[in-house]
């Protein structure tokens, strides 16, 4: 059995993170990863972000990606990686299985885990919601993005969370018809500069409205949509028919948690994180020692507060086994600010509730 | 259908892969995946689901949701979304469980 002193299972930021500064205080890891490539969903996200210069902000997500993809390759012989491959099961003596490109399975042992498996797109309940042509907002943006295949010519987006904003711009960019943008909340989700971004190119945002079916025979072909009242039910005679060959469900993430139940980390259910995630403390160590969390998995968050915990992490782990970075204690101290400061202001306030509640805390 | 202009992304034309889609000769490009193959071709429907046989297309495109699985090279269940196209693969319709080959 292959034996590691560091195996992460997830090659998003969190995960190129954690490695590089794994491998800065010494520390080798092997990074898995289920996707033909490391580099998370970063891959896909051409526009900017916010966030203050150390978060790479004003630079594009795909940019981004390469940066880090960089970083780690300049510790090519502390890194390695086994791409197209998926963990299949966590066992508490810290035994990991694996299924690769081949569909063959393999043991791997290690000596501390970061599990920084992201997160993955929620679904939502209406009539004929499988049809062909209903997709996430993020997997048609791989589509788009990665592959250069359009989703359809005319799109509803459903949710206008930053991920329904700016996946319908892209889809604009890419030249298909954004029909509408709805919202079942009473106000617009994301921030306001990618909503006016959208307006100015003419595409209605409509609050107080989701999406009550779906017709089509084989693939979508329309939707009906209908107007919710501010206790979200339906007000009737509103209904509204649109055609749309594809259909963008945009309602936030989930934390990809599972293999941390299975290996039986304490999980806790918290909303405002997304969904169950675990129990940890400030070194972002679970109620299973040597089984760290960074990223989506712990509290969906953006991915430059993804990137800052994979940075802290893979410190703390580097200390866990013996090799502790020549500048440890300063930045500890620099990561810790950058995620108070990331988690500051009225967009922060969801994660900082939700993180008082997973500790325990009253949240003021 | 494929993107031609994109104001920020550059996508140079790769080598075109040739597989069988149900038996029939279609092509897909280097670099895709095969849902993203087929979807440029206008397939959306890549399985029916187990029990009430619906058509089914991908839903999350990071090997997550298995609602892209199809039978590729005579193996059920293969996450066509993350799964990379080659040429001369042999690509199915999913229509039940899938059937473990132990020949394989």
């Amino acid at each position: 059995m292959k034996h590691v002193d560091l195996l992460i299972i997830g090659g998003g930021p969190s995960g190129l993170a954690a490695a590089k500064m794994a491998a800065e205080s010494g520390v080798s890891s092997l990074i898995i990863e289920r996707d033909t490539k490391v580099g998370g969903q970063l891959v896909k996200q051409t526009h900017m972000f916010f966030g203050s210069e150390k978060q790479y902000a004003k630079t594009r997500g795909i940019n981004i990606a390469e940066i880090l993809i960089n970083d780690c390759k300049e510790h090519d012989d502390k890194i390695s990686y086994m791409t197209e491959t998926t963990v299949v099961g966590l066992y508490p003596d810290y035994v990991v299985t694996v299924m690769d490109r081949n569909h063959k399975y393999s043991k791997i042992k290690a000596n501390t885990i970061l599990v920084a498996t992201g997160a993955s797109e929620k679904v939502l309940a209406f009539e004929n919601n499988d049809l062909p042509g209903i997709y996430g907002a993020g997997a048609v943006q791989t589509l788009m993005n990665v592959h250069g295949v359009l989703p359809g010519q005319d799109v509803v987006m459903v949710g206008s969370g930053n991920i329904g904003l700016i996946v319908s711009y892209q889809l604009m960019q890419a030249g298909v018809n954004v029909k509408r943008v709805i919202e079942a909340a009473s106000v617009i989700g994301g921030y306001k500069v990618h909503a006016s971004k959208l307006k100015r190119l003419g595409v209605e945002i409509t609050t107080n409205m989701t999406v009550k079916s779906a017709q089509g025979n084989g693939a979508l072909e329309s939707i009906v949509v209908q107007k919710l009242d501010d206790d979200w039910q339906f007000i009737p005679g509103t209904e509204e028919e649109i055609s749309v060959d594809a259909l963008c469900i945009s309602v936030g993430l989930s934390p990809l948690s599972n293999l941390l139940s299975m290996v039986g980390c304490e999980m806790k259910y918290v909303s405002a994180l997304g969904g169950n995630v675990p129990v940890i403390d400030h070194s972002h160590e679970t109620t299973v020692p040597n089984i760290f969390v960074a990223g989506d998995v712990c509290g969906v968050e953006e991915a430059s507060s993804a990137i800052v915990e994979g940075y802290y992490v893979g410190l703390i782990i580097g200390n866990r086994l013996g090799k502790t970075h020549p500048h440890y204690e300063r930045l500890i101290q620099d990561f810790t600010q950058q995620l108070d400061n990331l988690r500051s202001g009225p967009f922060g306030e969801k994660t900082r509730s939700g993180l008082a509640q997973l500790r325990g805390e009253q949240h003021a | 259908m494929r993107i031609k202009e994109h104001p920020i992304l550059d996508f140079k034309e790769t080598k075109k892969l040739h597989f069988m889609y149900n038996g029939k000769q279609v092509y897909g490009f280097e670099g895709d995946t095969i849902a993203s193959a087929l979807h440029a071709l206008g397939i959306k429907t890549l399985r029916h689901s187990i029990e009430l046989k619906r058509p089914r297309g991908f839903y999350c495109a990071i090997g997550n949701c298995a609602s892209c699985n199809m039978i590729v090279d005579g193996t059920p269940n293969v996450r066509t979304c993350i799964t990379p196209l080659k040429e001369g693969m042999q690509v199915e319709t999913q229509k039940d469980k899938g059937v473990y080959n132990e020949t394989r």
